[in-house]
Order: C-alpha cells, then structure tokens, then sequence
C-alpha cells in the first residue's frame, strides 16, 4: 500500500505524465481508503483551476 | 504560434507604425499585463522589460493587420511566451537549474513536517476538504494571496512550475528548458504544488474570515 507521502507525489506526476496501469491502481486504492489525500487530490484540482484563471486573467484578450 | 526567431531584427530596425485600432491606452493596458505575467516567472525586473518590449515591438512593426485589439493581444502573448521560454533555455545552459537549494530545502523540511514517521499524515495536518472552492475564485481578495503565495516560491521551483501551468509547456519541454532530468522535474513540479497548496491552506481557507 502506498504511503500519504507517495502518494502526493503520485498524484502530481498524474498531471505532467501518462501513469502505468499498476501506478494508476496502487493510487486508485490508496485514495479509496484515505480521505486526507482525497482531499489533497481537492486541493491539487482547486490549484489547476487557480493557474488556469490567472493566467487567463492576464492573458485574456477580451479585457479592455 | 506564429512567431519565428527572424522577427527581433526587423524590429529593432523599422519604425513603429501601430494600427489604427491600437491606441497608447490600450497598449499601456497589455504592456502591463504582459510585465505582470513575464515578471512573475523569469523573476527579474530587466529581462522581464526587455522580454516585453521585444514581443510588443514585433508585433507593433510586423506589418500584421490584427483583426482587432484581442487578435493583437493573442498574438503577442504568444511571442512573449517564447520570449520567456528562450531566456529560461539560456540561462540553462550557464546556470544549470538546481533541483536543490536552501530555499528549497526548508519547502521539503515543511513538506515532511506533514507527515508522520511512517508518511501517513500527521492528524493535526491532514487536507481538509474544502466547502466552496469555486467561490474563492470568484474572491478578489483570494487572487492576492495566490499571487503572494506565487511571488513566494524560490525563483527555480518557480520557473519550472510556471514554465508548466503557465507557459502550458508539455513536462518533457519543461525538463529541456530548464536542462534537468525527468525525475528531477516531477521533483521540482511536485515541491512547487505542496508549496501552494500548504500556502494557500494556510493563507487562504483555514484563515477564516478577512477582517474587511
């Protein structure tokens, strides 16, 4: 079983690769036991949207 | 992207004739955008200047007729994206990116801190979830924490992540940019993501109410 720690990072690699098959189980069962890195999974997708609206913010052609 | 390394110097060289549509506010509006965003990931004042004035100066004397100010905008967003991305490569190359460092080495200390000896959560640090998230974006006050939590990253961690979820660069260009390895970069993207996210934490959604 992955340990919190693990899988934080594995979470992370999710976004910037293509996670193997066992990679993708072995986290998928961690995060259906364990609520605090449910959360943490939360917290990852509340900062993509975050990046994803301050650089559309800045970059946003439509703003006058 | 339209842009191609042959523009800087027929730039320098030609008068800046803007379109019509392109008055002096307006290009104040996005210069001003443009050194926020430039600013924020080469995290230095000059080449952050320099990087916009190029991308501005080649777009203004391109010849290009914009189809209206957000064609322009677009445009020259996307040349000072290569721009950024161009200087973080040199720079690279004479100062390699380092994975480690001081500053990055108190963000891990602070990352382990999380966690008990066996790397399962330490019960006063476990996420909490969140209620409304969506709300905090719709929250003026949440974009100035995010933006110090940002300024607050050490300025590699900083480049690579920006160089990822800014510059929308895929992970493999990120890691040639920078000129480090692979895992070296999922190091560094992972570092950067706990910062911001225990930043935002604790800046943010356990801070409770603003007092205004």
């Amino acid at each position: 079983m992955l340990s919190c720690k693990d899988a934080t990072r594995r979470m992370s690699e999710a976004e910037d690769r293509e996670l193997g098959l066992g990679e993708r189980l072995e986290l998928g069962m961690h995060l259906a036991l364990c609520k605090g890195c449910r959360n943490y999974q939360q917290h990852l997708q509340v900062l993509r949207d975050a990046c994803r609206g301050y650089r559309e913010e800045l970059t946003n052609p439509e703003k006058e | 992207m339209s842009y191609h390394g042959g523009i800087d110097a027929r730039a320098t060289e030609a008068a800046i004739v803007p379109p019509a549509s392109i008055d002096n506010a307006f290009v104040e509006q996005v210069r001003h955008d443009m050194l926020a965003f430039a600013q924020l990931q080469l995290r230095d004042a000059a080449l952050a200047e320099d990087a916009v004035q190029d991308a501005l100066t080649a777009a203004l004397t391109s010849g290009k007729d914009f189809a209206g100010r957000s064609a322009l905008k677009t445009w020259v967003f996307g040349i000072l994206r290569h721009k950024i991305v161009d200087l973080i490569r040199q720079q690279s190359r004479t100062t390699p990116v380092s994975a480690f460092g001081g500053d990055e080495d108190s963000l891990d200390q602070a990352f382990d801190a999380l966690f008990k000896e066996n790397a399962h959560w330490q019960p006063a640090h476990r996420p909490a979830a969140l209620g409304d998230p969506e709300s905090s974006l719709r929250d003026k006050h949440f974009w100035a924490v995010f933006d110090a939590c940002l300024t607050h990253l050490p300025k590699n961690t900083a480049r690579v992540f920006m160089m990822r979820e800014f510059l929308e660069l895929d992970t493999g260009e990120v890691c040639s940019a920078a000129g480090i390895s692979t895992s070296n970069c999922h190091v560094i993207l992972h570092r950067a993501r706990s910062a911001l996210r225990g930043c935002l934490e604790k800046s943010w959604f356990l801070a409770g109410e603003r007092p205004c």
